[in-house]
């Protein structure tokens, strides 16, 4: 085990740079010219040349690459184009907002995929089954922008019961910070939910089927200590992988959902940076995402082991 | 079981159902369609900055409804003869937020920041400026390099804002992270992407007409939810209403509605002579570009897509702007007359053209009419659809035949036609190229009043109008801002700028 | 040793009846399973054959029909440019369900291999896959998309191969960690004993007990492959103006929500009703393809 750990450890390294090499040269393959971007209307030809040489536009990629990779190893994220502003201050305004919505939103995912997967599973081919499987799929089947837009008509619009949009930070005032980020969460736990419900029913069914169940079941365990205890614990391992994946895709790929409740995120944050063609904020903040996505599914497989200790090679 | 944890949910909903209802007193919220750039007036470049500007930073001059300049910092300007010289009185008493005095030196420092700072998107503005001098604390003398007619207009936007020079001195390229203006209200914070607030401003000159202790401007993209938060009362007012949303206003008996027809266009840029994709009849034949024209129906456009709250227009102003060329009206639709102009062109139809549009809804909706109208005539538009950023580079690089693309306008129309309609000019994507035009365009640049500079305009018209120019002009946005009836006050002016000065809420 | 015994009998018989067969048998018992595999079917029939069951021309505008409500002629109502929707949503099944399939079958048909080798094999070959993947999904979708847009050149195949590279890592994972799991199980073990290449082992020991969660992701997956067509379409990347699409007919509709619902309520059925249709055949697959399922 520690073997292993060390050894994944290890590996988290590279595979960083690996990702931030991989970011740099795609966004190189970007159509779009940054200086052309940032002048928007007042396309001055000598501001142009002034702003490529000021963010050395010019230079070939290797070299831009390393003068970045020099920065952030002195602990410098380098300066957004568009706002002038260092990349670290906006990683650290938008990570806070970033990861209460992405908990609350795998609370809500947690809450209602993995009971209603179960049940689902246990009262298989039964209304509740039915019911379960068509209300993650509509989850699943309708984009979370529409999804949103509903809620907000619902309640801020008729009922006038929460804020529209906008985002108060946790620390200021949690009964509001919460009235800010329960909708969003929702619709993100939403879609989330669906494809925890959907594996977790599935894997259920094989575990129900699979030789240790029906052991336990000859001893004479109780039905509920055979699912729960026995089943569930087999059946977890899709769901881990898939919860460490999705959680890793809250993380930048929240971009409708910030968008439409206007929460100042990092998806709205990479979206933006994107389609300004601003380097700098990208590159810093998939540096950043791409750190703790990665150290995520290394939890992950850290989990597999537990629930299944004879992985432990 | 999920139902039990919907109503989980529900209850958890219902328990913070209290936010959010308890407003601060006196905070103006506005809703904007984007969030700002820089909020340095001479590096910011986006018309939304414009918006935020209009409360932190005054200019020397303004505009009024009807577009006439009007003094603000200033109090009166004296143009020379000779039309080399202006001579500008400055208002007396007025501070900058941090304290310090504005007078005749810290309008040339400005000035000066605007000409000499690195990456300043000012300069090509305000280039006709050959040096300044002051003559007394109060008046300043600008010696021109030859005369520019649209020079006081650029004085009315963000050429004409002054900064503090002290804190500007100090902050160098980052004073915009906290801006130092002499504006009715000073910065207070900024989140990016999520808001930008500032607060009255004790010491301003006009402080009797300020009512409001505190404006927040919060950026919400979507339009939909943004009218949505208008209505649930999270915001006092919003800029850029749809038009398809304007029934929903109307029908809502807290809410009224403000608008003004823009200083902008949008139009179908065709490429001239901009590298290969240039080779083609469009391209090579005013009859073509005539015939394209003439098979669109601006008035149906209107109604489809804007359900006719828009202006339709054939010139690069709108046909309530005193410079509008009455000689040359917008052309009926007529298909006959498009196939018979096709035909003399000897153009095999359909004409394939590559049309390239920049993505979203709006600008697709009008692509998709335009292209439906234009095949009765003959014409194959090929709409390909082209994020934002890359259409730029692909307009610059002549990689289209024809762009739909808009303007936002400025006040002078110098500024909606010359960088556009001017050989070599930079927002001439598709390569123009008329000496004539260019003479025409000089003449009205050196223009003393309205008269001669509308003569001058009147040859670029009958050069670039009904087919003969680079681009096709198809109407003019109407500013649409909704706020709610406790806002009381509110002007909309031409330029689409939210001016706060006078503005009360109950 | 008994247990490994059983399992080797269930591996034995299942061997004995053409394995289609029997699925197909046990599927038709399945009422979820065939209604969902009627829906499909006749999803793929009206894509098919649009051109004939489609009212109108689904890019044909009217200025005097813009915006109305479902009626006799217009049994979906007519869109932002006066088009029939019904006739979109026709012609969109060829796009939105070709997005569904073609990027799924590219993402599962690179996925599950690279996925059961890792897994399969272990040491460097499963750390330097699973390093790549990681480093894949730590790329926001947006950015390689919009370089694929540049690089291929904006279409709907192309767009299809976009979703499908991106849904690829997903299924790398999910299989690697499955078959990691399904490898130390005693039926595994025993094929092992009994002297079985590699090979068989990881395709005919491994693989089959794995397909019941890589089912349930592909149906998972298509419903989210159609509405990242949506995306990409909004982006220019995938179906071009004045095609349709369902998810880039809901992209619109969002505009009009408050004026012209229908715009939006029929696409989105024709989504629930695929990405429904989907999931309850791939449910009725898990089950028949179970081999120790009875």
């Amino acid at each position: 085990m520690l073997a292993f750990l060390t050894r994944r450890l290890l590996q988290i390294v590279p595979t960083i740079v690996l990702v931030s090499m991989l970011i740099f040269g795609l966004q190189q393959l970007l159509p779009g010219d940054p200086a052309l971007i940032m002048a928007g209307e007042e396309r001055d030809p000598a501001v142009l040349a002034q702003i490529r040489q000021q963010y050395r536009l010019n230079d070939p990629v290797p070299v831009r690459y390393l003068f970045w990779a020099r920065g952030v190893l002195a602990g410098d994220l380098g300066e957004s184009m568009r706002l002038k502003s260092p990349v670290a201050s906006l990683v650290e305004e938008k990570l806070p907002v970033t990861l209460q919505l992405g908990a609350m939103a795998l609370l809500f995912a947690l809450g209602i995929g993995i009971p209603a997967g179960i049940v689902s599973a246990v009262k298989k081919e039964t209304a509740w089954d039915y019911g379960a499987n068509v209300f993650a799929l509509w989850g699943l089947s309708t984009p979370n922008f529409w999804l949103g837009i509903l809620l907000i008509f619902l309640f801020s619009v008729t009922l006038h019961w929460l804020p529209a949009s906008g985002y108060v930070p946790l620390g200021e005032d949690w009964r509001q910070s919460l009235g800010t980020t329960i909708m969003p969460a929702f619709v993100l736990g939403n879609a989330l939910a669906a494809v925890l419900m959907r594996h977790t029913r599935g894997a259920m069914l094989q575990a129900m089927g699979a030789d240790y169940v029906r052991t336990a079941r000859a001893k004479g365990l109780q039905e509920s200590r055979v699912v729960l205890k026995h089943a569930l614990r087999n059946a977890m391992t899709p769901v881990i992988t898939l919860g460490a994946l999705e959680f890793g895709t809250l993380l930048s790929g929240a971009v409708l959902t910030e968008q439409v409740f206007t929460i100042p995120g990092f998806g709205k944050l990479i979206v933006d940076a994107v389609f300004n063609r601003d380097y700098a904020v990208v590159q810093g903040v998939v540096l950043v995402t791409s750190t703790i996505y990665i150290t995520l599914n290394l939890l992950a497989d850290i989990a597999y082991m537990l629930v299944n200790p004879r992985l432990r090679g | 079981m999920t139902i039990i944890v919907r109503r989980l949910a529900l209850a958890l909903l219902l328990s913070a159902a209290a936010v959010g209802s308890a407003a601060a007193q006196s905070n103006l919220r506005i809703g904007l369609a984007e969030d700002p750039d820089v909020l340095d007036p001479t590096l910011a470049r986006t018309y939304v900055g414009r918006i935020v500007f209009a409360s932190m930073c005054d200019k020397l001059f303004d505009i009024d409804e009807k577009m006439n300049i009007v003094p603000q910092l200033a109090l009166s300007h004296q143009t020379s003869e000779d039309g080399k010289t202006v001579v500008i009185k400055l208002r007396p008493n007025v501070k900058f937020h941090d304290g310090e005095d504005f007078n005749a030196d810290a309008a040339k420092y400005g000035l000066e920041r605007h000409l000499g700072m690195k990456g300043s998107f000012r300069k090509p503005e305000i280039a006709a400026i050959d040096s300044i001098e002051v003559v007394d604390p109060l008046t300043l003398k600008l010696h021109l390099k030859q005369p520019f007619a649209p020079l006081l207009a650029q004085l009315t936007d963000r050429s004409g804002m002054m900064v503090a020079p002290k804190a500007a001195e100090a902050a160098g390229d980052k004073f915009g992270l906290h801006p130092v203006c002499a504006g009715p209200y000073k910065f207070v914070e900024r989140v990016q992407q999520d808001r930008i607030v500032v607060e009255k401003f004790a010491d301003y000159w006009n402080k009797d007409k300020v009512h409001i202790d505190k404006i927040t401007y919060l950026p919400i993209v979507d339009s939909t939810v943004r009218l949505a938060n208008l209505r649930s009362g999270g915001l006092d007012l919003i800029e850029r209403v749809l038009a398809t949303d304007i029934k929903t206003v109307r029908e809502d008996k807290k809410l009224k509605l403000s608008k003004a027809v823009s200083l902008g266009y949008l139009g179908l840029t065709i490429n001239i002579a901009n590298g290969p994709k240039a080779d083609n009849p469009l391209a090579k034949d005013a009859r073509v570009r005539q015939a394209l024209e003439l098979s669109i129906d601006r008035e149906a456009l209107n109604q489809v897509v804007f359900n006719g709250e828009f202006v339709p227009g054939n010139q690069w102003i709108s046909p309530q702007n005193p410079y509008y060329q009455q000689k040359f009206p917008i052309p009926k639709r007529d298909v006959a007359k498009a196939k018979a102009l096709l035909k003399d062109a000897g153009v095999t139809t359909p004409l394939s053209i590559d049309f390239m549009v920049p993505n979203g809804v709006e600008l697709r909706q009008v692509a998709e009419v335009v292209q439906s109208m234009a095949a009765e005539a003959g014409f194959d538009l090929k709409i390909r659809l082209t994020e934002f950023a890359t259409s730029l580079k692909q307009a610059e690089e002549g990689n289209f035949q024809l762009y739909l693309i808009g303007w936002s306008g400025r006040t002078d129309p110098d500024g909606n036609s010359y960088s556009f309609q001017v050989c070599n000019q930079p927002l001439n994507n598709g390569k123009y190229c008329d000496k004539e035009v260019d003479a025409a365009h000089q003449e009205a640049r050196v223009g003393a009043d309205l008269a001669t500079r509308k003569a001058a305009y009147e040859k670029v018209a009958a050069k670039v109008l009904n087919g003969g120019g680079p681009i096709i002009y198809l109407y003019h946005p109407q500013v649409l801002v909704a706020h709610t009836d406790k806002l009381e006050g509110y002007v909309q002016m031409p330029d689409g700028l939210v001016r706060v000065v006078g503005l009360t809420l109950k | 040793m008994t247990m490994t015994v059983v399992s080797a009998d269930i591996a034995i018989a299942a061997r004995e009846e053409n394995p289609w067969a029997r699925a197909w048998r046990r599927l038709r018992r399945r009422k979820g399973a065939l209604v969902g595999l009627g829906i499909v079917v006749l999803f793929i029939a009206i894509a098919v054959l649009a051109p004939w069951v489609a009212p109108y021309d689904p890019v044909a505008t009217s200025w005097s029909l813009v915006r109305k409500p479902p009626s006799w002629t217009h049994w979906f109502g007519t869109d932002e440019v006066g088009r029939d929707v019904l006739s979109r949503i026709v012609w969109g099944a060829r796009a939105s369900l070709g997005a569904g399939l073609v990027s799924v079958s590219i993402a599962a048909g690179c996925g599950v291999p690279l996925g059961l080798l890792a897994g399969y094999a272990g040491g460097w070959i499963d750390a330097a896959l699973s390093r790549l993947v990681d480093a894949m999904l730590a790329i926001p979708f947006l950015i390689l998309a919009i370089a694929l847009a540049a690089f291929l050149g904006p279409s709907l195949g192309n767009a299809m191969i976009a979703i499908g590279i991106t849904a690829t890592p997903v299924f790398v994972r999910l299989t690697r960690g499955q078959t990691l799991a399904a490898k130390v199980e005693d039926y595994v073990e025993a094929a092992r004993a009994v002297g079985n290449p590699h090979w068989r082992i990881a395709l005919r020991h491994v693989l089959p007990n794995i397909v019941p969660p890589l089912l349930i992701q592909v149906s998972l997956a298509i419903a989210g492959a159609i509405i990242a067509e949506a995306a990409l379409s909004f982006l220019g990347l995938g179906q071009q103006p004045p095609s349709p699409s369902w998810g880039s007919m809901l992209n619109t509709a969002q505009r009009f929500i408050g004026q012209a619902p229908w715009m939006a309520i029929w696409p989105g059925v024709a989504i629930f009703a695929a990405v429904l249709s989907f999931n309850l055949l791939g449910d009725g697959l898990r089950d028949a393809l179970d081999p120790r399922h009875k």
